[in-house]
């Protein structure tokens, strides 16, 4: 019964999504979107890959990293000096500004990861603004003056393609078996040790992971800015992806994407009156917390919430008490 | 020699001075830390807050500097409890990262607010104690750090007695080590969140207009780094434990100062942070701090 209502909502999340895709597409080749709307939304694709990324460490994991950014700052730079320096195709680029920040993340990965909670976030933070502080004294980034010049190489098309293969990439990996090691991590470590899993492999895999697509996400954002400095890669930056991961709720990736899409538009929205919008941006964030500490969608996927029939209820109801029992914490 | 020397007991007094600023804001971190387990994202923007309302009283209403600071101090401590009451308590039974997450909305807030009414260009702080200087064994102290070092400790003494010898204190350290027993003991224990969280905030504040007076500008977003590097402070010395604070924040202070003095001043950040990791990898309790089993 619930796989069936479960496929059913897959298809028409699916459906939706394609519906989404074809009509945005068509706007942007058919110029109906504006030249600045489709930088908009090539930012947008950039976020949700860097929200899908973080949720895999935060909300699946469970592991609080709080230095998404300095990842970001790592692929953007990589990806920034080959193209500048070398040439090479911009997939290519893309690739080792990955591969470079997944090792970052192994490196800082593999002693953080011991750390549990708050001190695994402030340790994080830490690295976060130790590779800021690097960026900014080191000759070949440029410092503080930044580094300029980068070829505009991220189309809409790049960066809509790189977002879907995150997001298949992503969905595939937390429903394997990889996946539920995962989420085991996240519900009870010393219960998911004692059951055979390696959680000290599997944090530092999701570390990795999360760090390789933030760094792919840097080099689609320096290729599309055309210009990078230090400055965009603060504690901030790595405050947003994580706002826009809980916003949408910690292990949700439709969630991440929803909040990836609509936390950017929502300040570009809110440009008339620009004074103001920040203010309403962490007024809503407080309230949204207070209302619904969950998140929007929870754990739940929006297939899940699609795909809920009338019989369904008493499952659904179940599977929230056992849910909230095993939340805490 | 002899210069070297003195150099570095002048380097150590900057340092000192500096700490204890640090070491004034890491108590609010640790003392709130050591009671709800949350990192109070909002604390640096209190001590912005604090200098701001440091320097309204020493502006318009024409208050010496320490009547301003006791001021400071008293409307700083209001806030705190606000806060806490507004956007804390009503999370106090969530998950752990949606109180955080909160903390940092209602910094992001208060940041935001105060850039809107504020404006973003710095401010001169007041010139309330004119500069002097005084040479002892070729080591120059000025009166300014003099006052900062004299209030720093004094602040630091009272809420050590207030901590062990009142009854609040009492109750603070029983809600700290279990709140429900605490609770069961009859301590009414939100009662306790909202004084820690006054207190807090108001060393916060005191912690402001001292650097007011030290550095002599004040603008809206100087609570970011500060807040950050304190609660590094916190950290290291062992966060939820009073003295680590202490300890922390001149450590903290010494460093930075060595480390401009050594290399260039663009360094200084991340110096802080790399203590952070080395010491969280080697000892994450923090210098004071006692290692907690994890149990099932």
């Amino acid at each position: 019964m619930k796989n069936a209502a479960v496929k059913y909502g897959a298809i028409i999340g699916a459906l939706i999504a394609l519906a989404g895709l074809v009509f945005i597409n068509y706007g942007v080749y058919s110029y109906y979107i504006d030249f600045y709307l489709t930088g908009v939304l090539v930012i947008v694709c950039i976020n949700i890959i860097l929200a899908v990324s973080l949720n895999l460490i935060n909300g699946f994991t469970g592991q609080f990293s709080l230095g998404h950014a300095g990842f970001m700052a790592v692929g953007a730079y990589i990806s920034a000096l080959l193209t500048i320096h070398t040439g090479w195709a911009f997939p290519v680029v893309l690739v080792l500004a990955g591969v470079a920040s997944a090792l970052i993340g192994l490196l800082i990965g593999l002693p953080t990861l011991r750390l549990r909670g708050d001190y695994l976030a402030i340790a994080t933070l830490g690295f976060g603004e130790i590779v800021r502080v690097v960026i900014l004294n080191l000759k070949i980034t440029g410092g503080p003056r930044g580094l300029g010049g980068i070829a505009p190489k991220t189309t809409f098309f790049s960066a809509e393609l790189a977002a879907i293969l995150t997001i298949i990439i992503f969905v595939n990996l937390i429903r394997s078996s990889h996946g539920r090691a995962f989420v085991a991590i996240r519900e009870d470590e010393i219960a998911a040790e004692a059951m055979g899993i390696d959680t000290t492999k599997y944090k530092v895999l999701a570390f990795s992971l999360g760090a390789a697509f933030a760094g792919i996400a840097g080099g689609l954002f320096a290729h599309h800015q055309m210009f990078i400095d230090p400055r965009s890669f603060t504690f901030q930056r790595s405050i947003e992806i994580l706002v826009m991961v809980v916003f949408g709720g910690l292990g949700s990736i439709s969630g991440s994407i929803v909040a990836a899409a609509a936390l950017t538009i929502l300040p570009e929205a809110l440009r008339g009156i620009a004074q103001y919008r920040m203010i309403v941006y962490s007024a809503l964030l407080i309230i949204l917390m207070l209302v619904r500490p969950q998140g929007l969608f929870g754990t739940k996927e929006l297939t899940d919430l699609l795909g809920f029939k009338a019989k369904d209820t008493a499952h659904k109801e179940k599977n929230q008490a056992v849910e909230t029992t095993g939340g805490e914490g | 020699m002899a210069a070297i020397i003195q150099e570095i007991i002048q380097q150590l007094v900057n340092g000192i001075s500096l700490g204890s600023i640090y070491a004034l804001i890491a108590l609010g971190y640790t003392m709130v830390y050591g009671i709800i387990k949350l990192i109070n994202f909002a604390h640096g923007d209190i001590y912005m807050l604090g200098a701001f309302i440091g320097f309204f009283a020493i502006n318009i209403f024409q208050m010496s500097f320490f009547p301003a600071l006791i001021v400071a101090m008293i409307v700083a401590a209001f806030f705190g409890v606000v806060i806490e009451r507004l956007a804390y308590r009503p999370l106090r039974h969530s998950t752990r990262i949606a109180a955080l997450i909160t903390a940092i909305g209602v910094s992001m807030l208060i940041q935001n607010v105060a850039l809107l009414v504020w404006k973003p260009d710095p401010r001169s702080f007041p010139d309330v104690f004119p500069f002097k200087s005084y040479k002892i064994w070729g080591v120059y102290l000025d009166n300014r750090q003099l006052v900062i070092l004299g209030v720093a400790l004094f602040l630091m003494v009272v809420l050590h007695y207030i901590v062990r010898y009142t009854r609040m204190g009492r109750a603070m350290r029983a809600v700290a080590l279990d709140d429900d027993a605490a609770r069961l003991m009859g301590i009414d224990v939100d009662r306790v969140i909202s004084f820690t969280f006054a207190l807090g905030s108001a060393l916060a504040a005191a912690a402001g207009v001292l650097v007011g007076i030290y550095y002599n500008r004040i603008d809206p977003m100087m609570g970011g780094m500060p807040g950050l590097k304190a609660f590094v402070a916190a950290v290291l010395g062992g966060i939820g434990v009073i003295p680590g604070a202490m300890i922390g924040g001149l450590v903290m202070g010494v460093a930075e100062v060595a480390v401009v003095a050594l290399t260039t001043s663009t360094w200084k950040d991340a110096v802080a942070f790399g203590i952070l990791i080395i010491i969280l990898l080697l000892r994450p309790a923090g210098i004071l701090g006692q290692h907690e089993r994890e149990k099932v």
